[in-house]
């Protein structure tokens, strides 16, 4: 009895977990690109709702989860034009450019949703899953971690890309110089502008994406505000990461884990209040930042716009 | 470039803008100016709502129409009033750490936080004790909940320099769940089934002002926004905030003890904010419920900005969403829409009011908000920043 009872919860965090973390995923990869190359997004939770939004709307009409997923990468591409124009381009505040996008994501996505679907909620079925030969058969945690759709693959796939981008090509070197120091990429001919406007266009589609999943896979259905913050908890994530890739999973899978383990420890039949369990990340890290003062780790010209030859 | 940087903040170009809080005048074609700049958006995102309206078969008239009637007509002017309370409070403490270029984005925990002590703790005391008293120490526990729960980003950022954003925002998260806890747990009024405080009765609630409906609150929210103004432009205080927003470096030459005054500047934010939350359960709500969150501060930031930082020039501003808000609860019903539509026209504004300053003064490098002087000086210590590392 009791060991059914671990294995049913041990599935249930694990899957859950994954379930959760894989939207922190995409939108702290994202955000973690666009911190390297010195932009600051604040809009990432407008930005995933847009993605969410159009996502749902493209699975929903076209009956096709790939081509769900696609529109949610354009919806937040499209969101994100405005901070490539606004704050790349203009070099306006990126902090209230980032809200009044997270704003309009917000209303927009709500309004939408009520003049299409009006009060309900139509649903979608169920992904396919592709087992992993072998691995899906371990006992216990093989099922619930390696019988995932195909966009989970492709998504820790994008995160080990993302990781060697940063460390081994030329690209990779221009974004981190546009972060670290923007006057000598542009000294050494390569358009900051430019670099910034690719990754902050990266950002969006990622956020996009991330919002995608939690509507397509994550809920099956979109409702406003269904991102409750998680595009906050995403900017933390990528700050805490200090733009390193691989830590952007460990964290997402942490928050993602500590966002679904009240549903697993509903399941065990131990009654634990859903508010205790979200506060338990920020808590953790609360906890850690003041134990340990460690400065999370900032482009240093993040949030300043670049200007050629402003002084 | 540093000798450079601390001259320019002190220079007395940087004075005259902190004794005025705006630039200083030069006749009509800056008036003009100000007025494009601050009215110039909100016009054109009333417009741009207008065609949103239209594109989803609205009728834009009749919605604008029924805002006015549900906002200012008759009495309802009064419901804006008392609906503009806990914004200008919020505002007010938004302006104080803004202008220390500090960003306290952990405004929802510290008002729900306050909210939740009032609305738990109120039903019992103010049976105990005298109105006015009781009123008084609601006032004040909010507050301190709201001032506490700025402390640990305070200290860390004082102590650490730990960017602030992510701390606030975090700690943010932990006060709404602490809230929902309180709330769900020893505040719960066990007698209804949905999870939310007792009620607070009526005739213990803040009084209205003879004659009218609106309780004191406003008042004491019009008088905080006064002081405010007027620590931030005639006291040391608000200059040493100013020069500490514009340019720390300079900050610190001219004596200023960094730390305290960010510590300072964040208790003083946090107060306000949980002030906030006393006035608007004292004076309409009576009681909270669970996972309430009106998250006024994501709309009032706007406003901020459009007032430039200004603590009196965010009045008018506030009063205009109020009226915008209360009016338009009326007519997102009539024309059959989500009020979250409302976030569109707020969203609008802020894109408008950017891409505003951005044809006023293409090298602002979006900073206008800030005084001339302190734009400049602002300039440099973004340089600072850049080369420091």
């Amino acid at each position: 009895m009791s060991e059914l009872l671990t294995r049913t919860f041990l599935t249930a965090v694990i899957s859950g977990g994954l379930l959760a973390g894989i939207p922190l995923m995409f939108t702290a990869l994202g955000e973690t690109i666009s911190e390297r190359a010195g932009v600051l997004n604040i809009g990432l939770e407008g930005m995933m709702l847009v993605g969410a939004y159009v996502g749902f709307v493209g699975a929903y009409y076209s009956d096709s989860f790939w081509l769900g997923f696609l529109a949610g990468i354009g919806g937040g591409a499209l969101a994100s034009v405005f901070m490539v124009v606004l704050c790349v381009r203009l070099g306006l505040d990126q902090i209230v450019v980032g809200i009044a996008i997270t704003l309009a994501g917000e209303g927009i996505t709500s309004v939408l949703q009520d003049a299409q679907f009006g009060k309900s909620y139509p649903r979608l079925g169920a992904p396919s899953t592709l087992a992993i030969p072998g691995l899906s058969s371990i006992p216990v945690v093989g099922k619930s971690l390696f019988e995932q759709p195909l966009i989970v693959y492709l998504g820790i796939a994008a995160v080990a890309l993302t990781s060697w981008v940063f460390r081994k090509t030329n690209a990779g070197l221009n974004l981190r110089a546009a972060g670290e120091k923007p006057e000598a990429l542009d000294a050494a001919g390569v358009s900051v502008l430019a670099t910034r406007s690719y990754a902050a266009l990266c950002t969006g589609a990622l956020a996009g994406l991330g919002g995608a999943y939690l509507s397509i896979v994550g809920a099956g259905t979109f409702t406003p505000f269904m991102t409750q913050g998680q595009g906050f908890m995403a900017i933390v994530i990528a700050m805490l990461a200090r733009g390193k890739p691989l830590w952007v999973v460990c964290g997402s899978f942490l928050f993602g884990i500590s966002l679904s383990i009240a549903t697993a420890l509903q399941l065990a039949g131990i009654n634990v209040s859903t508010d205790v369990v979200n506060m338990l990340p920020f808590l953790a890290i609360m906890v850690a930042l003041v134990a340990f003062a460690r400065r999370s780790y900032l482009a240093p010209a993040l949030a300043i716009p670049y200007v050629r030859g402003a002084r | 470039m540093t000798d450079v940087t601390t001259e320019t903040a002190l220079s007395p170009e940087t004075r005259v803008p902190t004794e005025r809080g705006m630039p200083p005048r030069r006749g009509v074609t800056d008036a003009l100016d100000v007025v494009v700049r601050s009215i110039g958006p909100v016009v054109l995102a009333l417009a741009a709502g207008a065609i949103l309206l239209l594109a989803l078969g609205r009728d834009p008239i009749a919605f604008y129409s029924n805002v006015w009637k549900g906002g200012i007509q008759l009495t309802a002017w009064q419901d804006s009033a008392m609906r503009a309370a806990p914004l200008l409070l919020i505002a007010a403490g938004l302006t104080v750490v803004f202008r220390a270029n500090i960003w306290n984005l952990g405004y929802n925990g510290q008002f729900l936080l306050g909210a939740a002590l009032v609305s738990g703790l109120g039903p019992s005391l103010v049976g105990d004790t005298a109105r006015w008293t009781a009123l008084v120490v609601l006032f004040l526990v909010a507050g301190a909940a709201g001032a506490a729960w700025t402390l640990v980003p305070a200290l860390l950022k004082a102590r650490y320099e730990t960017n602030e954003i992510i701390t606030t925002l975090m700690m943010s998260f932990i006060g709404v769940g602490i809230a929902n806890i309180l709330i769900k747990g020893p505040f719960q009024d066990t007698s209804v089934n949905i999870p939310q405080t007792r009620v607070l009765p009526l005739d213990k609630m803040l009084p209205a002002i003879p004659g009218t409906r609106i309780h004191v609150g406003v008042l004491v929210a019009v008088a905080a926004v006064l002081i405010v103004h007027f620590v931030l432009t005639r006291t040391s205080f608000g200059l040493r905030l100013q020069v500490l927003g514009a340019n720390p470096r300079a900050a610190r030459h001219m004596g200023v003890k960094v730390p305290r005054l960010i510590v300072m500047s964040f208790l003083v934010s946090g107060l306000l904010i949980g002030m906030a939350a006393a006035t608007d359960i004292l004076g309409i709500w009576g009681y909270v419920r669970a996972n309430w969150n009106p998250a006024y501060g994501d709309t009032v930031i706007p406003f901020v900005f459009l007032a430039r930082l200004n603590a009196l020039a965010v009045v008018p501003f506030v009063a205009f969403y109020a009226v915008l808000s209360t009016g338009g609860d009326l007519a997102t019903q009539q024309a059959n829409l989500p009020t979250d539509f409302l976030l569109v026209l707020v969203a609008l504004i802020l894109l408008f009011m950017t891409v505003i300053e951005y044809l006023g003064r293409r090298r602002s490098l979006g900073a206008s908000y800030l005084t001339p002087g302190l734009e400049q000086a602002l300039r440099h210590s973004r340089r600072r920043r850049k080369t420091s590392r």
